[in-house]
């Protein structure tokens, strides 16, 4: 792992694996839309609107996925720290928050065809929406505060307050759910998946993931240059200043 | 007129919500991956520029207090 | 007097100074929960349907209202960074000031919540867990907001800030204490959301704290 500590060593990494990583995420993509729209099954009960599920399900996986790698990366980052564990912590938020709304929209359009309604309080849906606030916070900190370490560490902190309390507020979630549902309510994943169906699931998923570290390795070197303009920008800010001293 | 093509986008009577899932997904993901691209592309082009406007110490400047040759 | 004892003394006599936040927490209590009638209408069946959520909830954002002067203030004027060079730990500290901010919001709170309760149309049996709930579920909720405020400390308009952050993470205690004052008015058995109410409460006590503690210590270097 401190083989890759090195952001130089790191920039060299990123370069080599980008066209990889990218070009299996436009290839995975592509056959995952061939088989969502048109290879795959209608479902008896649902129609064509269980292709919906092919980007609602991975949308809400890579959104839990992606919070348990800025957890992740916060810890290491908090005890050691890493320095390339806080740009990845950083990156990878803005990536979860899209995943999680792209979960809230396809699965308010995913809904309104199955129960009639736009929104409804199933368990699932809630804690994505608890979960995009998570998201929310987590950024919005990093943007307060002015100090990049500090901000990296105190968002570290909330991440992993965050990731320790999302399997409490899961459980008080699906308690308040079972609570006020007596009927039990069509749930997102369909009554059965059909096993054709698990072929573009799994195809969608693993685009999904791809797409995660094509876009995180752009934005975590996308990070590192930042900072390296920062130091440049505030040393040449110092020597102006030194040689404006010196007569 | 009916036709194969024209079905697969009716998507059974579901095409707003089957297109607009897919179309979400298209435009988040996308404006995502271009963003975080740019960002890359920007700032690496931003930071040759300055290395270049930096001055080279190791280069341009003279030992000082040096004896050799003197 | 130790320095927890001084500390809490001392933050809650500045709690209801002015511009404190307190008597601001207790007045937004009042008229959030006094606003509900003209939003739903003054039928007492959905009043009372009601009642137990618009407590907890009021009672919740309320205790949002005076958090972002928990650190702050002492922040400002340097005497946060006195604090920590105390030898008692920084998390004794944290814990202190959040016992002075349960003594001087969530406390007054508890105390009204049965005149509010009357203007609600709360079921008279809900009455003494209405009280008990809020009693074991505040502690909670003062530590969470603890975090939200050590991380923001030293922020302009923390206040929105905090209430992002520490929203979500009320949500557990918010539905076990809504939970066991509904079961006891519709007749179920309470014990299962209480215990569900303690243990959330005990853990973003214990968790709280020592978020708060290392937030602090991150924003004081």
């Amino acid at each position: 792992m401190y083989k890759y500590a090195n952001p130089a060593e790191f920039q060299r990494l990123a370069a080599r694996l980008l066209p990889w990583v990218g070009g299996a995420t436009v290839i995975l993509f592509a056959l995952g839309l061939y088989y969502g729209l048109y290879a795959s099954p209608v479902d008896y009960q649902q129609g064509h609107t269980v292709r919906i599920m092919y980007v609602h399900v991975p949308a809400a996986w890579m959104a839990m996925f992606s919070y348990v790698v800025v957890a992740g990366a916060s810890a290491p980052s908090l005890i050691w720290t890493h320095p390339l564990a806080d740009v990845a912590a950083r990156a990878a938020a803005p990536i979860g928050a899209v995943f999680t709304a792209l979960a809230l929209i396809t699965g308010m359009l995913w809904g309104e065809p199955l129960w009639g309604t736009w929104w409804e309080w199933d368990a699932r849906m809630t804690s994505v929406l608890v979960l995009f606030f998570l998201y929310l916070g987590d950024i919005a900190l990093w943007d307060a505060i002015d100090n990049p370490a500090t901000a990296s560490r105190a968002a570290a902190i909330l991440a992993l307050v965050g990731v320790i309390n999302i399997p409490i507020i899961k459980f008080s979630v699906d308690w308040w759910n079972s609570l006020h549902q007596p009927a039990s309510v069509l749930r997102l994943d369909g009554p059965s998946i059909h096993g054709d169906m698990l072929i573009p699931l799994f195809i969608m998923f693993a685009a999904a993931k791809l797409y995660f570290i094509t876009v995180l390795l752009w934005r975590m070197r996308g990070e590192l240059t930042k900072a390296k303009i920062r130091a440049l920008e505030s040393a040449a800010r110092a020597r102006a200043e030194l040689s404006e001293e010196t007569p | 007129m009916t036709g194969p093509l024209s079905e697969f986008f009716a998507m059974g009577g579901y095409a707003f919500y089957v297109w607009a899932s897919y179309g979400a997904a298209a435009i988040a993901l996308g404006v995502l991956a271009y963003i975080s691209y740019r960002r890359d592309r920007v700032t690496a082009a931003r930071l040759e520029t300055l290395r270049q406007n930096a001055p080279h110490r190791r280069r341009a400047a003279t030992p000082q207090g040096s004896d050799h040759g003197a | 007097m130790s320095a927890f004892s001084t500390i809490v003394a001392r933050d809650v006599r500045l709690a209801w100074a002015q511009g404190g936040g307190a008597s601001f927490a207790l007045a937004f209590f009042v008229l959030t929960v006094m606003l509900f009638p003209f939003g739903v209408g003054p039928e007492a069946a959905i009043l009372s349907r009601i009642a137990p959520g618009i407590l907890w909830v009021a009672a919740l954002l309320a205790g949002l209202i005076s958090l972002d002067r928990l650190f702050a203030a002492d922040f400002e004027d340097g005497s946060l960074e006195g604090l920590a060079l105390l030898p008692e730990p920084l998390s004794v500290i944290v814990t202190a000031k959040c016992v002075a901010h349960w003594l001087s919001t969530a406390l007054p709170l508890l105390l009204i919540v049965p005149l509010l309760g009357t203007m609600m149309a709360l079921e008279p049996s809900a009455y003494p867990m209405l009280m008990l709930s809020l009693l074991i579920g505040t502690p909670g909720l003062s530590a969470i907001g603890a975090v939200g405020a050590a991380l923001t400390v030293g922020l302009r308009r923390a206040g929105v800030l905090i209430a992002l952050i520490v929203l979500p993470l009320n949500i557990p205690i918010l539905i076990f204490g809504v939970a066991s004052v509904g079961a006891v008015r519709d007749g179920f058995d309470p014990m299962t959301a209480l215990m569900l109410l303690g243990g959330s409460s005990l853990f973003a006590v214990v968790c709280g704290i020592w978020a708060a503690s290392a937030a602090l210590k991150i924003n004081l270097e």
